[in-house]
């Protein structure tokens, strides 16, 4: 039987996942941006879980209002993508580094 | 008579406010016409107050005019005080103002500060009136100040000359000495009688008298003999004596025209005024007397003997107005308040002559004040040179000219004052007096000698120039060498003898010293008859003959004794130091402490240890802390995971 601990630590091992893909990546924008996705996914999973768990709908509401918005983020971040690369000719992260001190 | 007093007193004003804020507006004849029309209704009005009083037997007025503030049990008002010593003063003063408003014209005509120059001596005369016609301390310190402040801007009225601009400031800083010690007094007075009118203050100078006042911890002191002493050192400042007199030669750096009205005439006798105004507290106070003509002695000699050395034609006058002052402060010492008061009258006259004469010559040759650079002007300038000789004559006290009634009989005060037998101060005083006169005679005639007389050493192009000057300057010369000839005759009974002053002032009983030479008195007549056995006139002439043989006979000694003498020469040309020692000595001191608490105290300490210090403390530790920001997204992240956890776990295992 699968049980709340199994989903909860599905979740964790994507939220890690993900946490590990925006730090170690370097060279990709794209990448990081579906480490954001993983991430929210993740964090979905936890909802679902615990409203099924707890038998409250509230928590699958959520997850209808943040897949939402993950896709409104998703848009907007790709549009800034498309920008950067006309601006600067490359979407590496390594050298986006103009925010240092 | 009070319309008639607050006419005298506002006309100056409302022409210095027309003249001096409408003057583009009226022009320059605009502005002289309204001045000399306020001043001169001023001076009819006070020749017709002194007139009731010395003829009419019109008695003393006090008027309040106005409450300016009523604080608890302390009244500050605007009053008028007219007796008959403010009706002599405000005579003297008006009729001295309105000769110089006239001479003006001539000798500021070229000038471009024409109306301002008019709006201030306008306003000047008014400050004066407002000093000497007050009833009250309050009124008299804004009337004390308010001639100060005219005096600074007339003083440096040529304000772009750097040497004007140093003296009026030097003006300024000197009288703030004296006007603090003058506060001072005021302020005692208002402790110990809780009033400031007169009035009230000398019914209760008795009981002031037998208190006394701890300054420092320990002695105590006379409350009257501090008062007064602290008033007096607001004479000092104003009135130019030793050692606050080192403002006075220097204002010569002024027009003329106010160095004859503020700086020989009316300004600078305030404080002898202001004595003898205060007659009935210093009657009081013998130690403050003696302070007095001490002060006094120190300054008729010791100022008289620079006035030998100097070039300056006006600084020459200056040092002479110097001793002069000082005669009034014996006088006022000897309790000779009345011939003190007769003295500045007949030196208002003859030393505002003298320095408008004086004027007339540095016109003539083209602002040139250096008198070895004159000589034998005299068939050039026929009115300027009789006038200077009858001012002149006055000065000296030859007999009588104005000057010798006055200053025969203040030396004969001084001789008969109740100093007498009381050692050093009387010998001091009696002898500074006595020699003082052979060295005015000295210094006066070798002035003279050597401006209208001897050999013509101006330059060629000068010389072409040399003529009379315009009516405008000679008018004045002529109305004021009237008075200094003549005045003393008719007046010198009435005012030392036959008790003009009355109530004005008080003199303790057997200190005058006039009451001993009354009973002596026979007339003006006897006194000019008497005058060639008198070691006074002895002393002029031999002063005079000396002159003579110095600067016309033998014009080669004074340059061989001058060497001979170099030591006390030198001494003399730097004015004893005094010059040094204030400028120096305590304005040195003063911005050598300035100067270290502005660079160590607020440069170093302040500004750089704690405010830039702190500025570059944190600034060097952001420096090294940004090099942990690498602009990267994922340090951010990482350091945002770190912080995350942490702060979790925190919350979960720690709380």
């Amino acid at each position: 039987m699968i049980g709340l601990e199994h989903y909860l630590t599905l979740a964790a091992m994507l939220f890690v996942l993900s946490i590990a893909g925006i730090i170690i990546n370097r060279r990709n924008l794209i990448l990081l941006l579906m480490c954001v996705e993983i991430m929210l996914l993740a964090v979905n999973f936890n909802f679902i879980a615990f409203s099924r768990y707890l038998g409250d709908e509230t928590g699958q509401v959520f997850v209808f209002f943040i897949l939402t918005v993950a896709a409104a983020e998703a848009a907007i971040g790709l549009a800034i993508l498309v920008v950067l690369f006309r601006n600067r000719q490359s979407i590496a992260v390594q050298e986006l580094n103009t925010l240092k001190g | 008579m009070y319309n008639y007093y607050l006419t005298i007193v506002l006309a100056p004003l409302a022409a210095a406010i027309i003249a001096g804020l409408a003057g583009k507006k009226i022009g320059r004849a605009g502005a002289h016409w309204v001045t000399i029309a306020g001043v001169g209704t001023s001076c009819v009005l006070s020749l017709l107050v002194l007139k009731n009083m010395f003829w009419g037997g019109a008695v003393a007025e006090n008027i309040p005019v106005y409450t300016w503030a009523a604080t608890d049990g302390l009244n500050m008002g605007v009053g008028f005080l007219v007796d008959r010593l403010t009706a002599l003063m405000m005579a003297v003063v008006t009729f001295v103002s309105l000769m110089v408003h006239i001479y003006t014209i001539g000798y500021m005509h070229e000038d471009p500060g024409y109306q301002r120059f008019f709006s201030y001596i306008s306003l000047f005369t008014f400050s004066m009136l407002m000093l000497v016609m007050s009833n009250n301390f309050l009124q008299l310190f804004f009337g004390w100040e308010a001639v100060g402040l005219v005096s600074y801007l007339l003083i440096g009225f040529w304000f772009k000359k750097e040497t004007a601009i140093f003296a009026n400031l030097k003006a300024f800083l000197v009288n703030r000495v004296g006007d603090f010690g003058f506060i001072l007094g005021i302020a005692g007075v208002v402790m110990f009688t809780g009033s400031l009118d007169y009035a009230t203050v000398f019914g209760q100078a008795e009981s002031v008298a037998g208190q006394s006042i701890k300054i420092f911890s320990g002695t105590p002191w006379n409350a009257m003999t501090v008062i007064c002493i602290l008033l007096f050192i607001g004479a000092m400042g104003k009135s130019a004596q030793a050692p606050l007199h080192v403002w006075l030669p220097d204002s010569m750096e002024g027009p003329t025209p106010i160095s004859a009205l503020i700086h020989a005439a009316t300004m600078v006798t305030a404080g002898i005024f202001m004595v003898a105004r205060m007659s009935p507290l210093f009657e009081l106070s013998t130690v403050a007397l003696g302070f007095v003509i001490v002060i006094g002695s120190i300054t008729a000699f010791f100022m008289g003997l620079l006035g030998i050395v100097q070039n300056d034609i006006k600084r020459v006058v200056a040092y002479s107005t110097l001793s002069q002052l000082g005669y009034m402060t014996v006088a006022l010492g000897a309790s000779a308040y009345s011939a003190a008061i007769f003295h500045l009258m007949t030196h208002a006259f003859f030393k505002a002559l003298l320095f408008l004469a004086a004027g007339s010559v540095i016109i003539a040759l083209h602002h040139e004040q250096d008198i070895r650079k004159m000589g034998g002007i005299r068939k050039y300038m026929p009115i300027t040179y009789w006038t200077s000789l009858v001012g002149s004559l006055a000065l000296i006290g030859f007999p009588g000219t104005s000057g010798f009634f006055s200053k025969d009989l203040l030396i004969e005060a001084v001789k008969e004052s109740h100093w007498q037998g009381q050692g050093a101060v009387y010998w001091i005083a009696y002898l500074s007096v006595l020699l003082g006169v052979f060295v005015t005679a000295l210094y006066t005639f070798r002035m003279f000698f050597l401006v209208f007389h001897g050999k013509e050493r101006m330059d060629a192009e000068a010389k072409s120039h040399l003529h009379e000057t315009p009516a405008v300057v000679t008018v004045p010369l002529v109305l004021l060498a009237i008075p200094s000839a003549i005045i003393g005759w008719y007046t010198v009974g009435p005012v030392l003898f036959e008790n003009y002053f009355g109530d004005a002032i008080f003199v303790t009983e057997g200190n005058d010293p006039l009451r001993h030479i009354a009973a002596g008195w026979h007339g003006s007549l006897g006194l000019f008859l008497h005058a060639v056995r008198t070691p006074v006139f002895w002393l002029a002439a031999s002063g005079v003959i000396t002159a003579w043989f110095l600067y016309l006979k033998r014009p080669d000694l004074p340059e061989t004794i001058k060497n001979k003498l170099s030591g006390i020469y030198n001494v003399l040309d730097r004015k004893y130091y005094f010059d040094d020692l204030w400028i120096k000595g305590f304005a040195g001191s003063g911005r050598a402490i300035g100067q270290f608490l502005w660079q160590k105290g607020d440069q170093l300490v302040i500004d750089g240890v704690l405010v830039n210090g702190t500025a570059k403390t944190v600034g060097r530790l952001a420096g090294v802390i940004r090099q942990i920001q690498t602009g990267y997204l994922y340090t951010y992240a990482f350091a945002m995971i770190i912080g995350l956890t942490a702060l979790l776990g925190w919350l979960i295992w720690l709380r």
